[in-house]
């Protein structure tokens, strides 16, 4: 894996962009399961027709309680391995108003 | 007041008291540790001194309101899990907040000394225009959505305690009030963090209660089965499309990254450590909270006769007073009058920042004065006095309850996601974004959601205007993203200081 340090803005700017698509792109992985497992299970039967797992039907127990199990460990993932810990910068000083002044 | 009733109320009674003495003590040790990062900075985010558990428990604490915990569960016990289900689509919101606005604000906010929004949009667009719009948008939308959490808390207390509507009101307001006005950003962001362990503790609670009057799982299933059969159809019996049930994607979904409480947190925190750490502890406990107390509600069929009650707001209450002994009932209450306090403190602070830093300061001040000694000295009882005020005026619409507030309220959320989402967004990741398509963008689309919002309610409520089956959000964001992208194109590109500052990358 590419582990240049990140000093300078652009370098910061760059590892921003990369992580915001990244949080774009499983934030639509999610909707996608989400979608598929919730209303693609739904609609293939009715309640009377439906497996349950522990009293809940199929499309609810896989969109909403696995998927926010699996999303979890997705997000653990993803922030340990893609996201990157650098200096977030200096204060620039007192308030903008309080300077702007002097 | 019933036995049950007093002791439910001194259960509450020493929560908000600690809340009180926490937000202050915490607050105060705070602005002493930071002091030379100036009181402004201090009072309105804190010093950026924020950890990873305060950072997602405040930012959860923020965008958790009574409805989590009353209107939520109790509109899921009436449609069934699909209710739990559409819930869950807040599961990745800490996620998508603090990954895609979190460094990003971080830094730039470093930059420029940004403690707002605002100033982040003043930064970004140089333009006063951009500001004033901004700063009414905001003060308007949270006094309606403040005025609307004190109600409902004030309900909720009266109908749990008996006690008069106007003294619940004034026992949880006006403590609010004074921790947020003494203690500032640092007591909103630590009492959020109290506050949010009390509803993770509080949604155990109601599910245990269900689960266990119930007689277990297995039992529960069952007697759902009889008493509300809907409780498995995706479409609740055909009452809820699924293009409504999309649209919740926006409002309570991407949307949320136009919603200047939880974007201001991006602000607040100390480095990247504690922001990684806040996405997954955020992520982890929004899904959980959100899952327990609709599945709870979603269940409540099983113990209590839902049709007899006299709306789906009665569900929660009714369980508490049935079956909860009157010590865990005052636990469990404290959750919802926590998810409001916590709404409300951070609305506050931000009102009172728009009001003194983004409107004061700015516009009113003359630049010589700005540096005199004396003006300087004058900022803190300025701020505290515009939250303060602030805070007053609130519990005063909360007693009269105008119809005009009641109305605002309705259309609040999704406003503020018309006015701030493409400003915010596209302002940090496009570079042609610029202050005429900000403009243009958000007076269109708030426009065009309150005329739907106010159509839809007041004027033709039997043929509610609607795109295939959609919420007015929908067709409101889209006109926010053309009419900010087509005014953008059209208006002036952003001047060469401006790119480097956000963009450079070089």
């Amino acid at each position: 894996m590419n582990r240049n340090p990140i000093i300078t803005d652009a370098d910061k700017n760059k590892q921003m962009k990369k992580e915001a698509l990244i949080s774009v792109g499983l934030y639509i992985l999610f909707f996608i399961w989400w979608f598929a497992t919730g209303y693609g299970i739904a609609g293939t039967g009715t309640p009377a027709t439906y497996t349950y797992v522990l009293g809940l039907p199929m499309w609810f127990f896989l969109s909403s309680v696995v998927g926010y199990v699996l999303f979890c460990v997705l997000t653990v993932i993803v922030v340990k391995f893609l996201f990157r810990d650098f200096d977030l910068g200096e204060e620039a000083g007192e308030s903008a108003n309080e300077r702007s002044g002097q | 007041m019933t036995s049950k009733g007093i002791i439910i109320v001194i259960v509450l009674a020493v929560y908000l008291v600690a809340n009180l003495v926490i937000g202050l003590v915490v607050s105060k040790r705070q602005a002493k540790r930071d002091a030379e990062k100036g009181f402004v900075n201090n009072y309105f985010i804190g010093g950026r001194s924020m950890g990873g558990l305060v950072l997602a428990m405040t930012l959860i604490a923020t965008f958790t309101s009574a409805s989590s915990f009353i209107g939520g569960p109790g509109i899921a016990a009436s449609k069934g899990l699909v209710w739990v289900y559409l819930s869950m689509i807040q599961v990745p919101t800490a996620f998508i907040i603090l990954g895609i606005l979190g460094k990003k604000f971080a830094v730039i906010s470093r930059k420029i000394n940004a403690v707002t929004v605002t100033d982040y949009l003043r930064a970004r667009y140089k333009s006063p225009a951009v500001v004033i719009i901004s700063s009414i948008c905001l003060v308007l939308f949270f006094v309606a959505q403040m005025v609307s959490q004190f109600m409902g808390g004030a309900i909720l207390f009266q109908e749990i305690t008996g006690m008069p509507y106007i003294w619940g009101l004034l026992i949880f307001s006006v403590i609010v009030i004074i921790y947020t006005t003494v203690g500032g950003f640092s007591a909103v962001v630590i009492t959020d963090t109290v506050q949010g362990l009390i509803m993770i503790l509080g949604g155990i609670i109601l599910l245990a209660t269900v689960v266990g009057v119930a007689g277990g799982f297995g039992p529960l299933t069952s007697k759902l089965s009889v008493a509300a059969p809907y409780y498995a159809d995706i479409t609740s019996g055909g009452t809820t499309p699924m293009p409504y049930v999309l649209s919740f994607w926006v409002l309570v979904g991407i949307g949320v990254l136009g919603l200047p409480q939880t974007a201001v947190r991006g602000m607040g925190f100390k480095d990247t450590k504690s922001l990684h750490n806040a996405i997954i502890y955020g992520t982890i406990v929004v899904g959980f909270l959100m899952l327990i107390m609709h599945v709870s509600g979603a269940f409540a069929p099983a113990i209590i006769d839902i049709s007899s009650l006299p709306s789906t707001d009665y569900v929660v209450p009714s369980i508490v007073l049935k079956y909860m002994n009157p010590v865990v009932a005052g636990i469990f209450i404290a959750a919802p009058l926590a998810a409001i306090m916590s709404t409300v403190s951070s609305l506050l602070i931000l009102a009172s920042a728009a009001i003194v830093k983004d409107l004061y300061m700015n516009y009113m001040v003359k630049d010589e004065e700005k540096a005199s000694p004396e003006f300087i000295k004058s900022i803190p009882k300025k701020s505290m006095a515009a939250t303060l005020v602030l805070g007053f005026v609130v519990i005063v619409l909360a007693i009269v309850k105008p119809d005009l507030i009641v109305w605002v309220n309705l259309f609040a959320m999704g406003g503020l996601e018309c006015a701030f989402f493409c400003p915010i967004l596209f302002g940090l990741y496009w570079k042609k974004a610029n202050a005429t398509g900000a403009i243009v963008s958000s007076i269109c689309s708030v426009a065009s959601f309150g005329f739907i919002t106010l159509y839809n309610s007041l004027i033709n409520p039997l043929h509610p205007f609607s795109i295939g089956g959609t919420t007015a959000i929908i067709p409101c964001i889209v006109i926010a993203i053309v009419t900010f992208v087509v005014f953008s194109l059209i208006g002036k590109k952003p001047d060469h200081e401006t790119l480097e500052l956000f963009y450079a990358e070089k």
